[in-house]
């Protein structure tokens, strides 16, 4: 894990200093709302229905003990004992008091973290596959060249007063879990005749018009990344619309001008960003790549895992479930589900970051990932600490075998929090959780990704869903909007709309219809929700949704 | 023809606790119950006028949509409602704040 360099620790130390000044003159009266407000939003301050919100960013979703430990001590400090994972892997803090931020802040600056560029019209925290440097199927891990862009982009001076908001995921796995697809650039890690490069994708994005991104790079050379991505978001900051908070974003760019024309603009300013470049950079990656090596794995014996697995069927149900492979002999990856049935999705108490913390340290190399499916991964577990991990998971109510499963929902925070929704989330996503709980099918219903969002901006990515539900005020009442077939992967696709919208008592009877339409069109077991969707498009669907449309054009 | 006016609250968030206010006569409160209730158009604009320049004690001061119900007022918006409880999942907020 990157360790703060004394120069990252002083400039944090000044920006910190400098945000107790502004919170002081703000309080005092010195600074108006106006000019506070994109002082405080620069440090990840929010101020939301109920309350303040502090998104803390956790760059590429990584953590150690002493990070999450400290996430829980402010939790328990400064909030009211929990804190919120989200989908750009960051945590969010929902009651915060304004004069507290600045010690807040202090506290999160004494293991290396930050709110900084968690909102704005910047670059925002860089994302990653939650199983870097753990996945079996990894090209290399991508976390040192995500380091090597948080720390690029941080307090960039030509990028502080975007067009818009801007986001990059990167990819280190052929098998796409960092949605780079959805994103302003995405970043997909390839390897040809043994030499590393990217496939850059730019224009991606969800939101109000939601995009899949296009290639404008089919094979980056891995040296010239930062040049070439400084070319891009310099031309989308002197292109993009500014005229149009709606249409300022890169997608929209991208989509006006179309892709080969803006390849051009890109490579034209590459070629005076790249001599500016003197390969400094690259010497910057190789240094931090050594603080990404890989744990000392130890080897034994995994019988104590088999013999748990054949003879506990809670275990052998969560390890079927929660368990990734690994690239190391006996290593698993696991999936910690924030996700228990009528829990609010990527909620932790303070008492649950601590186990986590502990549980890393004890059986994980002191390593935790946050995914932005709001779940905590820990990356190296050896099979044998298998079973003593998921009886300490179990005791913290922690050993939900449930990801990848109906359940598993990504839920934006919603009307619940949110000052930006138009209607909740969170008590869908518990009602949904609890319902197919209740029928005991899940496992029968298998693989399947529920998102939903409470408004437009798609924080809950609905759109690339399999079923994505969308939140919204019709004439002041909650209405639930459904796409289906939507897919986040290296496959990505927008969920198509199925039709009207249901209200919030309709709206887990009509998710019902949906699942016992797609068990009684699947092929055979194993064909999944996505699969027979694909094979059978919208109207099977459809048809089990709209029963009394079907009525009517009957008659 | 112009549209009816129709009752309204000055409501804000508190510049340090970031909670939901309400304007009332005389200062602000946090129970929707003892807000002032506007009923005349001028009125409440000169009412947000003032809100709006409290900027060293309120943010983001605005006119919300209420009704009177058995001589209490509601809001008329779910929106609003969430403001005067708190959000859903937890009993935190107004909902336990003011109980």
């Amino acid at each position: 894990m990157y360790t703060y360099s004394g120069f990252d620790k002083a400039f944090l130390a000044q920006r910190n200093t400098q945000f107790r000044s502004q919170v002081e003159r703000r309080i005092s009266g010195a600074l108006t709302e106006d000019e506070f407000k994109p002082l405080r939003l620069m440090n990840g301050l929010y101020l939301q229905l109920h309350a303040y919100m502090l998104r803390v960013a956790i760059p590429y979703g990584t953590l150690n003990s002493a990070k999450m430990n400290k996430l829980a001590d402010i939790a328990d400090k400064w909030d009211k004992g929990y804190g919120h994972f989200t989908t750009r892997q960051n945590i969010q803090f929902n009651w915060p008091k304004l004069g507290d931020v600045p010690d807040m802040l202090d506290a999160l600056a004494e293991v290396g973290m930050h709110a900084i560029q968690t909102s704005g019209n910047t670059i925002r925290n860089v994302t990653a596959d939650h199983f870097a440097g753990a996945a079996a199927d990894e090209i290399a891990d991508p976390r040192p060249v995500a380091e090597l862009l948080r720390q690029w982009s941080t307090d960039h001076p030509e990028f502080q007063f975007m067009p818009r908001k801007f986001k990059i995921a990167i990819t280190g796995s052929p098998n796409d879990r960092a949605v780079t697809r959805a994103h302003d650039i995405g970043l997909r890690m390839l390897e040809r005749d043994g030499t590393r490069g990217f496939e850059v994708i730019v224009g991606g994005g969800l939101g109000r018009t939601p995009m899949i991104g296009k290639v404008i790079h089919d094979f980056l050379p891995e040296a010239d990344l930062l040049p070439y991505l400084e070319a891009i978001v310099s031309v989308w900051n002197q292109i993009g619309r500014r005229d149009n908070k709606y249409k300022a974003r890169i997608k929209i760019t991208v989509h006006e001008h179309g892709i080969d024309e803006i390849r051009s603009f890109v490579n034209a300013r590459f070629e005076q960003t790249r001599a500016t470049f003197s390969g400094v950079d690259q010497n910057m990656l190789r240094e931090i790549e050594t603080q990404f090596a890989p744990p000392s794995f130890k080897t034994a014996s995994d019988a104590p895992f088999n013999e748990a697995y054949h003879n506990d069927p809670m275990f052998r149900s969560w390890a079927d479930t929660n368990l990734t492979a690994h690239q190391a002999p006996r290593y698993k990856i696991v999936s910690i589900s924030l996700k228990k049935h009528g829990e609010t999705p990527g909620d932790a108490s303070a008492a649950q970051m601590r186990v986590l913390a502990e549980l890393a340290r004890d059986y994980g190399h002191d390593e935790l990932r946050i995914s932005h499916e709001q779940n905590v991964i820990l990356p190296h577990v050896h099979m044998s600490d298998l079973p003593a991990l998921h009886a300490r998971l179990r005791s913290a109510n922690l050993a939900t075998a449930n990801i990848g499963l109906i359940s598993d929902i990504i839920a934006c925070p919603g009307m619940d929090y949110c000052a930006l929704a138009t209607a909740r989330s969170i008590p869908i996503a518990q009602q949904i959780a609890n319902r197919f709980d209740d029928l005991k099918r899940e496992q029968d219903i298998g693989q399947l990704k529920i998102k939903i969002s409470g408004c437009i901006n798609a924080c809950g990515h609905h759109h690339v869903g399999h079923i994505g539900i969308l939140g919204l005020d019709r004439a002041g009442v909650e209405s639930y909007q459904i796409t289906l077939g939507g897919d986040h992967t290296e496959t990505a696709a927008v969920g198509e709309r199925a039709g009207p919208g249901f209200s919030a008592d309709e709206i887990i009877p009509a998710i019902e219809r949906i699942i016992e339409a797609y068990l009684e069109l699947r092929s055979a077991r194993d064909e999944t929700f996505l699969e027979t969707y694909q094979r059978t498009g919208l109207a099977p669907f459809k048809a089990a949704l709209y029963p009394q449309a079907k009525a009517v054009a009957a008659e | 023809m112009p549209k009816q006016f129709t009752p309204k609250v000055v409501t804000a968030n508190h510049l340090l606790e970031g909670d939901v206010i309400y304007q009332t006569a005389t200062g602000w409160t946090r129970r929707l119950s003892e807000a002032e209730l506007l009923t005349d158009e001028a009125d409440a604009d000169l009412r947000l006028i003032d809100a709006l320049q409290q900027t060293d004690a309120v943010v983001g001061a605005y006119l919300a949509d209420v009704k009177v119900v058995n001589n209490a007022l509601e809001p008329t918006h779910f929106r609003e409602e969430f403001r005067t409880t708190g959000p859903s999942n937890y009993a935190h907020g107004k909902q336990v704040d003011l109980h």
